[in-house]
């Protein structure tokens, strides 16, 4: 069966088809790069996202933290993920790309800060 | 009173002002950067979600790392910065220099003299009162970008459930940021028919928590006494909304996604003309505005929806302080002016004979369309362009070669059977 979508590993926003054909392949139209292809096969498998949040901070000037995953992760961890959000409470100093969850639930996926915070 | 001096005072250290200061200072001119928030990067810091940077840094960040690395470039390249401090006066001297009267709480009321100036204000946004929607007056609506801040600065939900007004990036991130907080979003209502984000943003904002986007519908009433109760949303015939097929979704809190509206109450005080259709400064071809020695650009020239586009176009900007600083004008100048399909462009005037970039928006939508720059009249440039839409900035490049004789360069856009 043809599914269509949209790539969203870009803001260009392709409009993809892809389709499962003989041999456990999966064939994709419409990318206009590479990233395309290996979204459409990740979105027939596992979709995955990027999430992006906020934690607790001890700083009284940057009460919350922005923060996001080292790359996409998948779809089904991101409810386990925000959950545990809500409880990590992070002491400045904190620098941008400061690892603060490393590898989430062996998803080989880290939670980094994006913002630096000074004491 | 506390007095200093610059060579550039840069109001505003959001995408554009931190773009600007970077430039100025790296070519040896003394920059301060004010702002009134404690922290630079401006709107960016509440925009905690990725998809930034791709032109300017050709890597995708985040709002706050976008800001991050602009602001160490301004800092190593010698800026100053003041913030906390708000700008409330700019008067041009006789001498030629800007008096800027400054406040901040640590000292009070003072003042900058500054050689020239950049206006990097950003914009504001529209609320209820600017696109007056029927109701009653009840708590829980709030603009978008408002509830982006209460939740990603200060951790605070704004209600329980939502419907969000307005189908633009904002809107569609907002819709993904409070669905990911715990509080359901019932529908997103645009009014006109096609929606006014990115496509990824509809996917990933929207379809993946199953939320539905009411094309050619608009909110016809709020109800509620002292707390949002529900909405009542109407379809648009012809572009009246029939209210006999109106249907009510129950919420407690409304987001307006409505638009942005540059901030230009200072510009104004300074006797800076302002174009009603952007509703920023008219600018000469350096982006200077009609008073000598004042630049614009960013959010507070034109609405950017990339902030990529802002801080190119401030560092635009900057090099042509430098250059003003360095003795240099202009020249001559000519008209450039919008013709078919497209709603705006700046700036509003060019050199003919040097490379210059512009920006501009469509009217239309249109996957494939095609861009025509004309000189007196004549053809000198033709681009196709996949996907336009009034909420994509088309931005282009015109060599200095093509305009060498000089005249009126119009720009317009040809779709469907025109091309
Ligand atoms: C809510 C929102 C969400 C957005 N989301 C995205 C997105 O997802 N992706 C994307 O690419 N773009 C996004 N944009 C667009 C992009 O972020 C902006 O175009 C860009 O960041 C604007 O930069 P700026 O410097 O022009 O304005 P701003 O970032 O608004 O900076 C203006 C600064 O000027 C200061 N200021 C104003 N007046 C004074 C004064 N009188 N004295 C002192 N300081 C003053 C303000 O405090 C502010 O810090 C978004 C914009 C908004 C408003
Ligand atoms: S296919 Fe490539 S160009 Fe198209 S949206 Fe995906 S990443 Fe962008």
């Amino acid at each position: 069966m043809k599914r269509k979508l949209i790539c969203i590993a870009c803001p260009v926003g392709c409009h993809l088809t892809a389709e499962a054909v003989e041999g456990g392949n999966i064939e994709v139209e419409g990318n206009r790069c590479p990233r395309g292809k290996a979204y459409a096969v990740n979105e027939l498998t596992d979709p995955k996202r990027m999430v992006t949040g906020v934690v607790r901070c001890d700083s009284p000037a940057v009460p919350f933290l922005p923060v996001r995953t080292s790359e996409a992760i998948t779809m089904k961890l991101i409810a386990p993920l925000l959950a545990e959000l809500r409880k990590v409470e992070i002491h400045c100093p904190v620098a941008a790309g400061d690892v603060l969850i490393r590898d989430f639930r062996k998803s080989g996926v880290d939670v980094v800060a994006s913002r630096a915070v000074g004491k | 009173m506390k007095t200093l001096e610059y060579d550039v005072a840069v109001i505003g250290a959001g995408a554009a002002g931190l773009a600007t200061a970077k430039v100025t200072s790296a070519a040896g001119y003394r920059t301060l950067v004010i702002d009134r928030e404690d922290f630079s990067g401006g709107v960016l810091l509440q925009c905690i979600h990725n998809g930034f940077g791709l032109h300017h840094f050709k890597q995708e960040l985040t709002g706050p790392e976008y800001a991050g690395k602009l602001e160490s470039e301004a800092r190593e390249s010698g800026a100053d910065f003041q913030l906390s401090t708000t700008v409330i006066d700019l008067k041009p001297q006789p001498d030629g220099r800007k008096l800027l009267i400054a406040l901040s709480p640590s000292e009070g009321v003072f003042q900058i003299y500054a050689r020239s100036v950049m206006l990097a204000m950003g914009c504001r946004e529209r609320n209820r009162g600017n696109i007056g929607i029927p109701g009653t007056r009840p708590a829980g609506v709030y603009t978008a970008g408002l509830a982006q801040r209460l939740i990603n600065m200060s951790g605070l939900l704004p209600g329980k459930s939502a419907v969000i007004v307005g189908s633009g990036d904002i809107g569609l991130i907002m819709a993904r940021r409070l669905s990911w907080s715990g509080i359901p979003v019932k529908a997103v209502v645009e009014i006109r028919p096609f929606p006014s984000g990115l496509n990824r943003n509809i996917v990933q904002c929207l379809n993946d928590f199953d939320i539905p986007l009411y094309l050619s519908h608009t909110v016809s009433r709020i109800n509620g006494a002292d707390r949002v109760e529900s909405v009542e949303i109407s379809p648009l015939v012809n572009g009246v909304p029939d209210e006999t097929a109106a249907f009510t979704i129950e919420c407690d809190t409304v987001l307006l996604s409505v638009g942005l509206i540059p901030e230009n109450e200072l510009s104004k005080k300074c006797g800076v003309a302002i174009n009603a259709t952007t509703g920023g400064p008219l600018t000469d071809a350096w982006r200077m505005t009609g008073v000598d020695g004042v630049f614009a650009g960013g959010n507070v020239l034109h609405v950017h929806d990339l902030a990529d586009f802002a801080s190119d176009e401030a560092a635009l900007a900057g090099m042509r302080i430098c250059d003003y600083l360095a003795g240099r004008r202009p020249g001559r100048e000519d008209a450039v002016t919008t013709g078919a399909n497209l709603r705006y462009v700046t700036p509003n005037r060019y050199i003919p004979g040097e490379d210059i970039q512009f920006f501009m928006r469509s009217m239309v939508v249109d996957d494939n369309a095609v861009l025509l720059a004309e000189l007196n009249g004549v053809e000198i440039m033709r681009k196709k362009l996949r996907n336009v839409a009034p909420p994509e900035m088309i931005s282009v490049n015109i060599d200095g070669k093509l305009t060498q004789s000089g005249g009126e360069l119009r720009f317009s856009l040809l779709t469907g059977g025109d091309k």
